[in-house]
């Protein structure tokens, strides 16, 4: 069995890269989604190597709901996504910029 | 460890390499659609490595729910908007050394905090086999269904809070409506509808 160390370094590459994906893109919203998607995964990696190697169920649990959360935040990030894009025509995150920010 | 090379090392490396690479593809392809495709690749690799944790059911999940509904999502709306496929790269390059140093700063820093030193399979053994009849699924629902029936309740409260949001922002309107009206209909008269007319019998045509 690999160590448990092994599933975290994994899991820290599958972070690392969804922050990249954040910090790098400028293009597009739909892949500032998908790295969240790529944290989300990472850390729910993180609570199942640790559930397993400290023989807790309450980390399966916590992914369960994390699972819910994520798909929810999906939904309603792709539905603002739409709108925009019906608004602007373009979801280019160099042009959003209303708010001034 | 005596055990150095088994099967399972030879699956988890070969999942673990699928991932990361589809996940660096998720983040450096410049068209979408790959993008999402990349990613789904990665859920499959990672639901492959929770197989190994012994999390069938949320490695199920994740494949059913996450592959088969929110990957399908992105994909729709991926293809629904019609992006162009030459993006103007002008911002990416400007940001890219800064970025490539922090993230290896962090990355290094964080498998350093999570190497063999400290969770090392001397550290943390793997726990014993489980028996033939063990099942997950029972043990998660046993520990949903009872202790954290509220949670539980709560997750399925913003599921449909979710739902109603989507479908309040992206629902439009149908600009021509058949709608009746009542008062329209209550106030018609027969004179607005039926035009009596006179006219002139027709004589009966031979040979029709």
């Amino acid at each position: 069995m690999p160590s448990l160390s092994e599933f975290l370094i994994v899991a820290a590459l599958l972070f690392g890269l969804g922050i990249a994906g954040i910090i790098l893109n400028r293009k597009n919203i739909i892949v500032l989604l998908m790295s969240i998607e790529l944290i989300l995964l990472s850390v729910n990696t993180n609570f199942i190597a640790f559930s397993y190697f400290l023989g807790n169920m309450i980390g399966q649990v916590f992914v369960f709901f994390v699972l819910t959360v994520a798909a929810s935040e999906a939904a309603i990030g792709l539905a603002i996504l739409v709108v925009l894009y019906r608004k602007r025509g373009t979801i280019d995150v160099q042009n959003l910029d209303a708010l001034k920010g | 460890m005596a055990e150095l090379f088994t099967p399972l090392h030879l699956i988890f490396y070969l999942f673990a390499t699928i991932a990361v690479c589809s996940a660096v593809a998720v983040i450096t392809v410049r068209h979408p659609v790959r993008s999402v495709l990349s990613l789904v690749v990665t859920f499959f690799a990672m639901a492959g490595l929770w197989m190994l944790l012994r999390a069938e059911f949320l490695s199920l999940i994740l494949l059913l729910v996450y592959v088969g509904a929110v990957m399908t999502l992105f994909l729709f709306v991926v293809m629904m908007l019609n992006i162009d496929i030459e993006y103007r790269q002008s911002g990416f390059v400007r940001y890219v050394p800064f970025g490539i140093i922090l993230i290896l700063l962090m990355v290094g820093l964080m498998i350093a905090a999570v190497g063999p030193t400290y969770f090392g399979i001397a550290l943390m053994p793997a726990p014993q086999q489980e028996a033939a009849n063990y099942s997950n699924i029972s043990h998660l629902g046993a520990l949903l269904y009872t202790e954290y029936a509220y949670p539980f309740e709560i997750a399925g409260v913003l599921l449909l809070a979710a739902i109603i949001a989507a479908i309040t922002l992206t629902h439009r309107a149908p600009l021509r409506r058949k709608v009746q009206n009542p008062n329209d209909q209550i106030a018609v008269r027969p004179e607005d509808r039926v035009r009596l007319i006179n006219m002139p019998s027709e004589p009966k045509q031979e040979g029709v």
